[in-house]
């Protein structure tokens, strides 16, 4: 009962002067906002970045060899080797060759367009289907024939949905498309429908290579990634004898960096708008201390009607919580706004879809810390209104 | 039954200024149940002093202030809000409402400190504003109501109190002498209903209406009787500033 009717109170007394309220709560909108817009902004990059990796395939290691000059090296036979011999952490190998290769259709020219040469296992590697016809297969690999499978994007593009049997030029060979895949990634251009398979002996004979140096693994369990990257590099160390001349890499791994370090960015730059929320604070007693020597009288009539300390303490300790926590309300508010707009200029300007999403903990941080702060800084003037002598108090003009 | 108040050889001295200024000096006496009493001096004769220390707001220098059978001089500041909140009403000169509450609100603000239940303190509020005349104005701000409205606002907020005694400093001296009379009027009646009524003032006519006088100079007490009788002294004390 004591308790709405001075919250009533003190609401009245920050209607009355809306425009001063209104400055003082500014520090800890800002604050709040600015809080809430930056975890957005961390939580939007972090969502860019996690997604943009998944679709890599958490479940996939990645080995590049580097070589060390032309006296060592390892061959495809041995690659699928490790996979075969660890049936219990790997699924699935694929060879990686990717070619930097124009591919044409009459004078059409494909400039987005990805051509890679993989193994027969990589469709079930990445869990993409076909639509129609067949992936490349081992026997593909075997004779280096000139076939492929392609995304969804040039199929529809390009044939108008009837590519088997269909021929692309790839850097001057015609190939026969024997199979297209299933649509994975909103058919857009340059995406990974946008993909030219191609057996890898053969991308490897385009290239006029016979080292491969990337290769993909399938994982059975993703928990076991530092089991299977000890596989990995324990062959290679054999075969190189320097830890230098390869590299494994996880996808998972990649991410959990990232987004640790996207996390320490968005810490950091909290704490700095934290600071905003401090100013703000130191407002509010600032603001806290006028009104208690201008309600001196006031004070002085509560007192000699029977207010006790702790009354007066009250009242002032919720009024500066009430101000800060309503400045807070304000922030959350402009936070969750400036986020919409910051979503939608983003992909305007930059064409990214990094949507800005406050996380409900920051909302529910921030606000608490505003209310916390109001009270905090509210605390001293407050105190100083409670130990006013009535008397003193009543006389004050 | 014992006396509502006595003071018993109260003395306050200030310190202004290095130097010691005695507002009080020794002053002894004894206010009864239902009681209408004045409490007259000049100014610095030291009648605010023994209206702060009668209503609580103040502790004397030294000697021993009895109220209502409790001895106050020794209470800390939250222990005489308690005392001021159930024994005293005041009234003062210049009405002391708050600008921000409404009247009714003004009227049960010693109530919420009592701690008393909403609707009891409506009730009680609306009594007595019913009591003062003031019911059709129970929603209005001070700043709408007149000076006479405003100082019976602040007698239905004494009186809702339900206090010992009602402590009324110059209650006439911010009104018309007509408005005021009014108001000596109606704290006749409350008198008259029972309630004690303590009247500091230093208007010698004012103080006539009560039935005893209490008159102060220097600090000390010069007259303690019958107002009728007072006006001697009231008379010898006028020749002689003359």
């Amino acid at each position: 009962m004591k308790f709405s009717r001075t919250l009533r109170l003190a609401l009245k007394s920050i209607v009355t002067s809306k425009g001063r309220s209104f400055l003082t709560m500014l520090g800890i909108i800002i604050g709040v906002a600015a809080v809430i817009l930056i975890v957005g902004f961390g939580n939007g990059m972090e969502g860019y970045v996690t997604d943009s990796f998944k679709s890599m395939g958490t479940n996939l290691l990645n080995v590049n060899i580097t070589g060390r000059g032309s006296t060592r090296s390892v061959s495809v036979d041995d690659m699928y080797l490790i996979s075969d011999e660890n049936i219990d952490l790997f699924s699935a190998m694929s060879p990686m060759v990717t070619v930097d290769a124009t591919v044409k259709l009459g004078t059409t020219e494909l400039d987005e367009t990805t051509v890679m040469g993989v193994g027969e296992d990589y469709i079930n590697m990445k869990m993409y289907e076909l639509s129609n016809g067949r992936f490349i297969a081992y026997a593909d690999n075997l004779s280096r024939s000139k076939v492929c499978t392609v995304g969804s994007y040039i199929e529809d593009e390009l044939f108008s949905g009837d590519a088997i049997g269909q021929t692309l030029k790839i850097n001057g060979n015609y190939f026969e498309i024997v199979g297209v895949l299933e649509e994975s990634a909103d058919n857009t251009e340059g995406s990974s429908d946008d993909y030219v398979y191609l057996p890898y002996t053969t991308a490897a004979k385009l290239l006029g290579t016979a080292d491969i140096s990337t290769y993909s693994y399938a994982m059975l369990n993703e928990e076991q990634s530092e089991e299977s990257i000890d596989v990995l590099e324990g062959v290679l160390y054999k075969v190189f004898s320097s830890e230098d001349a390869y590299r494994v890499n996880s996808i998972s791994e990649i991410i959990d960096t990232m987004t640790s370090m996207i996390n320490i960015v968005v810490i950091v730059l909290s704490i700095i708008a934290s600071i905003s929320l401090l100013v703000g604070g130191v407002g509010i007693m600032n603001i806290m201390l006028v009104s208690v020597s201008e309600r001196t009288r006031e004070i002085g009539i509560r007192k000699a009607l029977g207010a006790k300390r702790k009354d007066i303490l009250f009242q002032f300790v919720i009024e500066a919580g009430t101000i800060s926590a309503i400045g807070g309300f304000i922030g959350i508010l402009t936070g969750y706004a400036l986020s919409s707009v910051a979503t939608i200029v983003m992909s305007m300007m930059m064409s990214v879809d990094i949507k800005v999403s406050p996380s409900l903990w920051s909302v529910a941080l921030a606000f608490g810390v505003s209310a916390g702060i109001g009270i905090l800084f509210g605390f001293l003037p407050a105190r100083r209104a409670a130990y006013l002598n009535p008397i003193d108090a009543l006389r004050y003009e | 039954m014992g006396a509502l108040i006595e003071f018993n050889k109260i003395s306050k001295i200030y310190k202004i200024g290095g130097s010691d200024v005695i507002a009080a000096n020794k002053i002894s006496y004894k206010i009864h149940r239902g009681e209408y009493i004045a409490i007259v001096g000049q100014s610095g004769s030291g009648k605010s002093t023994c209206m702060n220390i009668m209503g609580c707001l103040d502790v004397p220098t030294s000697g021993n202030y009895i109220l209502n059978g409790i001895d106050v001089a020794e209470l800390n500041d939250d222990e005489l809000a308690v005392i001021r909140n159930r024994t005293v009403g005041f009234i003062f000169q210049q009405y002391n409402l708050l600008a921000k509450l409404n009247v009714i609100e003004n009227v049960e603000l010693s109530m919420f400190y009592a701690g008393v239940l909403n609707t009891e303190m409506r009730e009680r509020a609306l009594k007595s504003l019913e009591r003062v005349g003031l019911s059709n104005k129970i929603m209005n701000y001070p700043n709408q109501l007149s000076g006479g409205e405003q100082q019976r606002v602040s007698i239905a907020r004494a009186l809702a109190g339900n206090p010992s005694v009602i402590l009324a400093d110059e209650p006439t001296g911010a009104l018309d002498s007509k408005t005021g009379r009014d108001v000596i009027a109606l704290l006749e009646d409350l008198n008259n209903e029972g309630n004690t009524v303590v009247l500091i003032t230093h208007d010698n006519f004012i103080a006539q209406q009560s039935n005893r006088i209490i008159r102060l100079q220097d600090g000390k007490v010069i007259y303690d009787g019958p107002s009728n009788e007072s006006s001697k002294i009231q008379t010898e004390e006028v020749l002689y500033e003359i």
